[in-house]
């Protein structure tokens, strides 16, 4: 199939609650929240841990490694797209896509760079490519 | 406390339409709401409890109360989705068996068909005020590509191919031939989904459901009630729910919250996955049935694909005849949400009113599971469990 091309990115609307993730996006780095009490990271961010319900105080940068745990090619779209769970190192799996690459070479399994794409008037979004 | 025989499913109705350019959403509510009460044999205002979810217009369910002019002391418009209906039919027999109301009416319709919905394929935003989406919208998940990659990690874990799934659909479609409504009649192959294009890899546009028009009631009574209808008995043993996430980014696609919802429901009735002679099995993907099937216990977890395949889920053919009107794949979801029409099949199945050709003989009990929202974002899963009284 050959390299895929970049498919247009919507805007994320961050709120107070997100900022310091996006800001990290703008600044090229992934952030990861994780809890001040149980150290458990979680994604996608929240104030409060998910897992004990006390404050999620830190965010820890993600190495911007990963492997893809699933992933499926949008066949019936404008641009076509590969959406895919992808699992962290730091412990969590993400919803993604998986960008600049041949389609039709993915597997479970595959070891994964980040790569951040640029939204239309937005931050940046975290995406995966193929090491 | 259990509701098990606490309450009756005494009156059903599908709507006959696949495409309703010509009628109101609230008008469909109405038709369907009068079907239901005229199959039971009750009257409007024998209705007393109101149930309807995210389909309905207006406000929760205020719209609808209004409109259709009922007098009703309970209400509840919990809505996950396609199981709405089938958490309807636990929430009313909860409420009958409290004293709450002694006859329930559950309404659902919907348009997509007429609207010209892309259901399946496009991304849909949101309001921005809920807090995955900003996590997800920029990555376009759809229905389709995310039930797609529960199906690719099924394959991955289990072994589970295409074919295996496809007869899920030639099961369904064996069964539509016999429905003079259902919008797909056609017996479909194997050879003939693995040959329908690739919506989202790994599924063809023939493992996934139909955009319809259309709708469904039921008439859930107490037991006093059914006892005075002329209409057979149609009892509720048990049911169960569940809500299944990302458990804060521990993902895990392998299991669907009927893993949950089932050993509930099947515990409240007393009874086991090898005693369901009839199964409604929530079909808006062939994988969906397969998960389900594993995840109710019908099977070992893993083994769905060699459970589906070879016609072992058509009536009169295999072990556990699904889907009698043709589903979701074939006959019928209307308003994109298919408890309801689950619920309605399982019915006809126990009142022996099924087609001949796909009646299970002597059907005295029954199972109708539904999953609602995204197996592979967020969903909700309802699991009844209904006898012939």
């Amino acid at each position: 199939m050959g390299m895929s091309e970049r498919r247009k990115i919507p805007a994320p609307e961050a709120n107070p609650e997100t900022a310091t993730y996006w800001d990290g996006a703008r600044a090229g780095k992934l952030l990861i929240r994780t809890c001040g009490a149980c150290g458990k990271p979680h994604h996608y961010p929240r104030a409060l841990c998910p897992f004990c319900f006390q404050p999620a105080a830190r965010w820890i940068e993600a190495a911007g490694t990963g492997e893809i745990y699933s992933f499926s090619v949008m066949r019936r779209a404008e641009t076509p797209y590969a959406i895919a769970y992808v699992r962290l190192p730091e412990g969590v799996t993400m919803l993604t896509n998986l960008i600049d690459c041949d389609f039709d070479r993915l597997r479970i399994g595959m070891k994964v760079r980040l790569v951040f794409q640029d939204s239309a008037g937005g931050p940046p979004v975290a995406m995966f490519t193929p090491v | 406390m259990s509701i098990r025989g606490k309450a009756y499913i005494m009156g059903a109705y599908e709507h006959p339409t696949r495409k309703a350019p010509d009628k109101s959403v609230a008008q469909l509510h109405a038709e369907v709401a009068a079907g239901a009460l005229a199959d039971a044999g009750l009257a409007k205002d024998d209705v007393d409890g109101y149930f309807c979810a995210g389909d309905a217009p207006g406000m929760g369910p205020l719209s609808m109360v209004d409109y259709l002019n009922l007098r009703v002391r309970h209400v509840d418009a919990t809505d996950t989705g396609g199981s709405s209906y089938l958490v309807h039919v636990a929430h009313a027999a909860e409420a009958i068996a409290l004293g709450k109301c002694r006859v329930a009416l559950i309404t659902l319709a919907g348009r997509p068909r007429s609207e010209g919905m892309a259901t399946g394929t496009a991304p849909r935003a949101g309001n921005p005020a809920i807090p995955e989406i900003q996590f997800e919208y920029p990555y376009a998940p759809t229905v389709a590509n995310m039930y797609a990659m529960c199906a690719m990690r099924h394959m991955h874990e289990f072994g589970t191919t295409s074919e295996q799934l496809a007869w899920i659909k030639v099961a369904a479609s064996h069964h539509a031939q016999h429905n003079p409504h259902a919008l797909l009649r056609e017996v479909v192959t194997v050879a003939d989904v693995l040959a329908s294009p690739l919506i989202a890899d790994p599924l063809h546009r023939l493992d996934c459901c139909v955009i319809t028009d259309g709708g469904g009631a039921l008439v859930v009574v107490h037991p006093d009630i059914a006892k005075s209808l002329k209409r057979p008995l149609v009892k509720i043993l048990g049911v169960g729910e569940a809500v299944k996430g990302q458990f804060g980014g521990n993902v895990d696609l392998t299991f669907s919250a009927a893993a949950w919802s089932g050993p509930r429901a099947f515990a409240e009735a007393g009874v086991k996955p090898g005693d369901i002679q009839y199964a409604s099995i929530y079909d808006s993907f062939t994988i969906t049935v397969l998960m389900q099937i594993e995840d109710l216990g019908f099977c070992e977890k893993g083994q769905g694909g060699r459970f589906v395949a070879d016609g072992n889920l058509i009536s009169g053919v295999g072990k556990l005849p699904f889907n009698t009107d043709g589903g979701g794949l074939c006959n019928n979801h209307p308003a994109n949400r298919g408890g309801m029409t689950k619920v309605i099949e399982a019915v006809r199945q126990l009142r022996g009113e099924a087609h001949p050709a796909v009646q299970v003989k002597n059907c005295a009990l029954a199972l109708a599971h539904g999953t609602g929202g995204s197996l592979g974002l967020r969903h909700g899963s309802a699991t009844v469990i209904m006898e012939r009284a």
